[in-house]
């Protein structure tokens, strides 16, 4: 018989998690918190295809089933759909399921079991069944991948009821941002910017970073407004300092939560800087930017001196690997943003 | 098969599993005879019981009907002619196993202890759930579900923490690829229908299950119409040779036989709980009423196929066979009376419950703060109390 595996129980010695400030790539700061939060709780367990000796296909998960184990990290069958199914049922026997989408083109076998029961099950049962689910999601573009290796598909997820959605930025918050996720009783979405996956950054584990749901100035300015989230977190810090140079101040919001928004530092801004640029990955079309916009427009009116602008990927599929570049924003189409709301 | 309508493709192979005939004689087939055992122990009360929990629930099940047309539920969905295998499935199940059921499963409901009234507040518009599954008095009965083929996912999820639990208490943190499962204890039993046997989640439910040995047991009651769609659109093969290709123990019964559905359901049950791996029974049965009270089957199916049917009820079967065994008439009019009762019983019951308020649209959407939900509860509550405003200055 092909395809046996040896047996792999949890090594016999304590497993070493992270305990001082490490500089560290996104993708190991995120493998970081997966262990800790592992070896703090023996409920939660690791779903997902090729996750196991491989480490998965970005090696997230390296090691992790060395340190616990075949039943805490498990290789499943190939199938989107099974794997959030069970990992429902998981939940309702009380384990924390980590689920790993191998790419977010992937994630729509599973669009049924997130949308018409992980989302809605606490409510159809009076709140007496929680769900504590992650749904780790590699998303977005820069890697000049096929067409389903490099789509932003939050909105979907932010537009449902019953589902957080959040995105870090930085190697601190994935790594403390996915062991929040992990210890919340709600199902969370955690869209994992790809691209930004061997980027490094100070872990600190010693002190918890801001609330899962909270947004957090990234650069303080005084002209213009930037939002933005996962990757575009980069390419929005890049567009400012070329901003500066140019004479224009900006100031960056990490939004870090997709659904819920935290808008408190988003409104402030936008009410001392009068203006705000939307920047996102995704298609522009009824996104999350669209959101921002609305709500920036009912809540700070009297506050702008420009409408509010979205720079997006266009509403096309994701285009071959060739034109990703045209495709996705970065800094040069952000700026150009910036000059027509500083102009208008 | 001289017992069994004739369908254009053929699905009954080669002998069903079956200990009472259709007039309720006891007359196993060739394929029961091993296990006949199941039955050791299993008296005349237990039968009675049964008996009385198929009757009991087909006259809640007539009175949901009438509560339908008479516009007090929104929605109906009988089961009657279903009650056979559902009784002596649910039967067969210890206190600590868990059921996962589709939505037409409410002989099982009854049997693990399920409220009839609770189980209306679902389709008279008041909850998309009904009762409290963490209840223990509910006998581990999960929550009817309406797009189907979800629950064969978490059911079985569900199984694979119960085995999770058991490589736990053992000490053993390997799960691997090709491994035979273990003891669990305790198991899980999975409903769906022959419609649902296409949908894509039922079948990477079986997948998981073999691939993981889990301790579940699928139930799949062959009702032979999937709403108007005749099972010959759904397969070629009897259902539970489908599963033997996924590799699992599968069996067809005869799914208006209560003693083969007992019989069965508890050997696979048990060898789920020990460690044999899932199973899976193809229950041969028909839907004698509607799809649901919005249907209509006179618009496809023929009278004679349905008058067919009706000759092998579960109910009269069960009866015919109590009466064999010298059971009297004064029990069959205590049952009948009491299944009166009962549902009357029920009907002033939901018509007395308290329609739900507003804010329980809100109150459960998440387990822990959300500033979207609490600003949007709190909007609506000062709405809500501006006309009452209103009505006291018009007053």
């Amino acid at each position: 018989m092909t395809g046996s595996a040896p047996t792999v129980q949890a090594t016999a010695q304590p497993v070493a998690t992270l305990t001082e400030r490490t500089e560290l790539p996104l993708a190991r700061a995120i493998n970081e918190g997966l262990r800790a939060a592992m070896a703090a709780d023996e409920k939660v367990l690791l779903m997902g295809e090729d996750i196991g000796p491989l480490g998965g296909v970005f090696r997230v998960t390296d090691k992790l089933q060395a340190d616990f184990g075949s039943a805490r990290v498990l290789d499943t069958p190939l199938a989107e759909a099974g794997i959030v199914g069970h990992a429902i049922g998981l939940a309702m026997r009380g384990y924390r399921p980590v689920v790993e989408i191998q790419f977010e083109g992937f994630i729509f076998p599973a669009f049924n079991q997130i949308v018409t029961q992980l989302a809605k099950i606490t409510n159809r049962h009076d709140g007496k069944v929680p769900m504590p689910i992650v749904i780790r999601v590699p998303y977005g573009g820069h890697i000049g991948a096929v067409e389903h290796h490099q789509e932003s598909p939050e909105a979907y997820f932010a537009h449902t009821p019953g589902l957080r959605v959040v995105a870090p930025s930085t190697p601190n918050d994935a790594y403390w941002m996915i062991q929040q996720a992990i210890q919340s009783q709600d199902p969370v979405l955690f869209f994992e910017p790809k691209a930004k996956y061997w980027m490094k950054g100070e872990v600190d584990p010693t002190a918890a970073a801001a609330p899962l749901h909270g947004s957090r100035v990234a650069r303080a300015g005084t002209d213009c407004t930037i939002v933005a989230f996962g990757a575009m977190v980069a390419a929005a810090l890049e567009a400012a300092e070329v901003a500066r140079a140019e004479g224009t101040s900006i100031e960056v919001v990490d939004l870090r939560s997709v659904s819920p928004v935290d808008y408190g530092p988003l409104l402030e801004s936008v009410r001392k800087t009068g203006r705000l640029v939307v920047a996102q990955e995704a298609s522009g079309n009824v996104s999350l930017g669209s959101e921002l916009a609305a709500h920036v427009a009912e809540h700070a009116f009297y506050s702008l001196q420009a409408p509010v602008l979205r720079v997006s990927g266009y509403d096309v599929p994701f285009p071959p690997a060739r034109l990703e570049g045209m495709f996705l924003p970065d800094a040069d189409r952000i700026l150009e943003a910036v000059d027509r709301t500083m102009h208008y | 098969m001289s017992q069994t309508p004739k369908l254009a493709v053929d699905m009954v192979d080669p002998d069903p599993i079956r200990f009472l005939d259709a007039e309720g004689r006891y007359s196993p087939s060739s394929s029961a005879a091993d296990y006949a055992a199941e039955l050791d122990g299993v008296g005349i009360e237990e039968f009675q019981q049964w008996y009385r929990d198929m009757v009991e629930t087909r006259a809640f099940d007539t009175e949901a009907t009438h509560l339908q047309r008479q516009g007090q539920l929104a929605l109906w969905v009988p089961s009657i002619g279903q009650e056979g295998c559902q009784v002596g499935l649910a039967h067969a199940t210890e206190p600590q196993d868990h059921i996962f059921p589709a939505y037409r499963e409410h002989t099982v409901a009854k049997v693990r202890g399920v409220s009839f009234v609770e189980l209306l507040k679902l389709f008279r518009g008041f909850t998309h759930g009904g009762w409290d599954v963490t209840d223990p008095a509910n006998g581990n009965f999960h929550l009817y579900t309406l797009v189907l083929a979800a629950q064969a996912q978490h059911a079985n999820g569900y199984a694979l923490g119960q085995l999770l639990d058991a490589k736990l208490r053992a000490g053993s943190s390997a799960l691997d690829a090709g491994e035979q499962g273990i003891a669990t204890g305790e198991a899980t039993m999975a409903f769906y229908g022959d419609g649902t046997s296409s949908q894509g989640d039922a079948n990477e439910a079986l997948i998981f299950a073999a691939s993981y040995q889990t301790p579940s047991v699928f139930v799949v009651q062959n009702n032979g119409w999937a709403i108007s769609v005749p099972f010959e659109r759904q397969s070629r093969t009897p259902l539970y040779r489908r599963a033997l290709g996924f590799g699992m123990r599968a069996v067809q019964i005869d799914g208006n036989d209560p003693l083969a559905a007992f019989a069965v359901g508890r050997r696979f049950m048990r060898l789920a709980r020990e460690g044999g791996g899932p199973g899976y029974i193809e229950a041969l049965t028909y839907r004698i009423g509607a799809h649901t009270t919005s249907d209509d089957p006179t618009r496809y199916r023929e009278k004679a196929e349905l008058e067919a049917w009706r000759d092998r009820d579960p109910v009269e079967r069960m009866e015919a066979y109590l009466r064999e065994l010298g059971v009297d008439e004064a029990f069959f009019a205590e049952v009948a009376e009491q299944a009166d009762r009962e549902a009357k019983r029920v009907r002033d019951a939901i018509l007395q419950l308290p329609p739900p308020d507003a804010d329980s649209m809100f109150a459960h959407v998440y387990t822990e703060a959300h500033p979207r939900i609490e600003e949007q509860r709190t909007w609506l509550e000062r709405y809500e109390s501006s006309f009452e405003a209103d009505e006291e200055i018009t007053a």
